[in-house]
């Protein structure tokens, strides 16, 4: 299919403010082909972001955007989702924005099974201030603020967002572009919570500082790291051993929070009348 | 018909008061002595197939209302001290991105956790300085369950027609105490609507100053597509840091409330004509200063009653004239002085100015007031 990406962009709008080399506009032109997929309505489509490089994202794209204060993402989206269940809602942002002070309205959307798609861009990193580490920044790696290596253990978004109650999880990696728009466009289609985890490079605050010398070998290490979950239940530990999994992690069906809350009124209407 | 009426809770009066203004979507999380709200708006708001969501903090249920507001619904919040200071970033979004909402801010003792069941009128300042940044700010402050009833109307009203948060700031006592309320038929109180844009969507702006002070909100989900962000930003949502669009933008937004600060502006006044002394009382603090002025009245002390309605923007205007006209204006706060410093600022030495405060969770009583009055007079 060729997709018209012009069509998506807000006229004007671009040049991003994105460095050369950096993955976040890989996963934007996988969230257009996505919302092509899925014929989206943009004018009954919310993007919402955060704070962050990552969360720049919703500007570019016509839609009604939302681009909210740092971490606060899902929960703008969960007024919006409720007030609204008409419209699409999608979420984006960085791993620092989603799981360090988002932690909280992260897990608690996940909870929910509320129908929306959190794209999360995990670059290990904060980017827009400049490589302070994030809970996602591995272990012994270098960040602005870990000058002696990062003595935090790390998060695994995908398995906290299982762990809280989304329905839908999915990984993938800025290397791999073309399964972006496919795992993005299940997620859009799945009735409930939605977590596409997109492992994402940052050469300029964190490729730099832990010598990945150039853009391509941050792709090549995240092309090396990757295995699809298929492929990894015929591997042994040890050749799992530093590995990701990627592809669809998690899939259920089980209620969704505004069809429950539904519920909810015609319960309350029920005995008013 | 008989008008329908009950013995309420202030709290429970608020929550009246928002479904009579027409509020669809409320988001909380709990905390006392504001929870009363949230449990009666949980069983109000899906009877007019409103929507009520208990979040998982302050910070989260801010975040809901504004998402929900701009999909067109009124939406509201209710907490108490701290979950106000954990608010307030977001109550900043919420003024440069200019959302109608209404936030309930039931007042208790403090700093931090204080005393979650005493009253206190320690977040005066917060309701206007509670956010970073240069901004307006509109605070009301009613003093009985009826009043908070229709200040909670007015509250949404002035947050449609601002496109602004608009707090209401009562304290644990009026928030706990019961009094017979009488439900306004429909139609009885004004309830404004937020302007919807008369442009199609290719031309609309959501912050076009063109359209006035107070430009139109298209709802998400209306057939309007734009971006709204906590960025300075140019007329069309999206961010700039060219300097004229900024300064122009954050002056805008100020003056809708201080160009307008006659229409917002609320007080009532008790004996206040030929007043040698008035009491400048706002709140549940404001009725022990009635009761004072009465008492001050039989003994032969022209006393009278300033009682703001609306805080912020603050009655600069008539507490001047005021200033002008008495010897003395006294303020009884349960703070250790608070808007005792705006009375000042305002009167311009052009009286003396006392404060009565109590700050131990013991409402003020009339006694220690008429005391005070005694004693500058
Ligand atoms: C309340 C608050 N705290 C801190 C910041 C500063 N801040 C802005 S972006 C950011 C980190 C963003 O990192 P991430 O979400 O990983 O996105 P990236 O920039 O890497 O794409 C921080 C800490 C802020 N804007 N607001
Ligand atoms: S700092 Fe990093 S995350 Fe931000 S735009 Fe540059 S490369 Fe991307």
């Amino acid at each position: 299919m060729a997709y018209d990406y012009e069509k998506s962009i807000r006229p004007g709008k671009l040049p991003h403010i994105w460095c050369p080399g950096c993955g976040h506009g890989i996963v934007m032109k996988g969230l257009i082909r996505a919302m092509d997929t899925c014929n989206l309505d943009r004018k009954m489509t919310s993007i919402v972001s955060g704070i962050g490089c990552a969360s720049r994202l919703p500007g570019y794209l016509d839609a009604c955007t939302l681009h909210t204060a740092h971490g606060r993402a899902a929960a703008f989206a969960t007024g919006v989702k409720m007030a609204n269940p008409e419209m699409t809602v999608i979420c984006c942002g960085g791993d620092g924005d989603g799981t360090a002070i988002g932690g909280n309205h992260f897990i608690h959307a996940c909870r929910r099974n509320i129908d929306m798609t959190y794209v999360i861009m995990n670059n290990y990193i904060y980017g827009m201030t400049g490589g302070q580490f994030s809970p996602c920044t591995p272990t012994g790696h270098l960040a602005s603020t870990t000058p002696y290596g990062n003595p935090d253990p790390v998060f695994d978004i995908s398995k906290l967002a299982i762990g809280a109650g989304a329905t839908y999880v999915a990984r993938t990696t800025a290397f791999h572009a073309t399964q972006i728009d496919k795992l993005i466009a299940e997620g859009i289609k799945h009735k409930g919570m939605a977590i596409i985890e997109v492992l994402d490079d940052c050469p300029t605050t964190y490729g730099r500082r832990n010598k990945f010398r150039s853009v391509v070998d941050m792709m090549k290490r995240l092309k090396d790291m990757a295995v699809p979950v298929q492929a990894a239940s015929k591997m042994t530990a040890e050749q799992l051993e530093g590995k990701i999994l990627t592809g669809v992690l998690y899939k259920e069906d089980k209620p969704e929070y505004c069809e429950q809350y539904q519920n909810v009124i015609e319960r309350a209407q029920g005995k008013a009348s | 018909m008989a008008k329908k009426v009950a013995l309420l809770q202030g709290n429970e009066a608020c929550a009246h008061g928002a479904v009579y203004a027409g509020a669809k979507f409320f988001a909380g999380y709990p905390i006392t002595p504001s929870t009363e709200v949230a449990e009666v708006l949980s069983v109000e708001l899906p009877k007019v197939g409103g929507k009520f969501i208990q979040m998982e903090d302050e910070i989260g249920a801010m975040a809901a209302v504004i998402g929900a507001s701009l999909t067109g619904a009124k939406a509201i919040t209710a907490t108490s001290g701290p979950g106000v200071s954990l608010k307030q970033e977001l109550i900043g979004y919420a003024c440069i991105a200019e959302t109608p909402c209404v936030i309930i801010n039931v007042m208790r003792g403090g700093p931090s956790t204080g005393m979650p069941t005493g009253p206190g009128q320690s977040d005066v300042m917060q309701a206007r300085w509670g956010t970073h940044g240069d901004h307006a700010a509109i605070a009301v402050v009613p003093a009985s369950c009826q009043e908070i009833y229709s200040e909670t109307v007015r509250a949404f009203n002035l947050a449609e027609k601002y496109r602004m948060p608009v707090q209401v700031l009562y304290d644990e006592i009026v928030g706990h105490m019961r009094e017979r309320v009488e439900f306004p038929e429909p139609g009885e109180l004004e309830v404004i609507d937020r302007q919807a844009p008369d442009v199609s969507p290719e031309d609309y702006k959501p912050y076009d100053a063109t359209k006035g002070q107070v430009p139109p909100l298209a709802a998400f989900g209306s057939g309007y597509k734009f971006h709204v962000t906590g960025l300075n930003k140019a007329a069309d949502g999206f961010p700039t840091t060219k300097a004229e669009l900024v300064d122009a933008e954050e002056r805008r937004q100020v003056d809708k409330v201080m160009d307008n600060a006659a229409d917002i502006e609320k007080n009532e006044e008790y004996m206040t004509e030929d007043a040698e002394v008035i009491l400048w009382a706002y709140g549940s603090t404001s009725r022990s200063a009635r009761y004072a002025v009465n008492e001050l009245r039989s003994q032969g002390v022209k006393a009278g009653l300033f009682r703001p309605i609306t805080l912020w923007p603050f009655p600069e205007k008539r507490t001047l004239e005021l200033a002008e006209q008495v010897k003395a204006i006294v303020v009884p706060e349960m703070n250790l002085g608070q808007m005792i410093y705006e009375v000042e600022r305002v009167s311009q030495g052009k009286c003396k100015i006392a404060g009565v405060h109590r700050v131990d969770g013991e409402p003020l009583n009339p006694g220690e007031i008429m005391a005070k009055v005694k004693e500058v007079l």
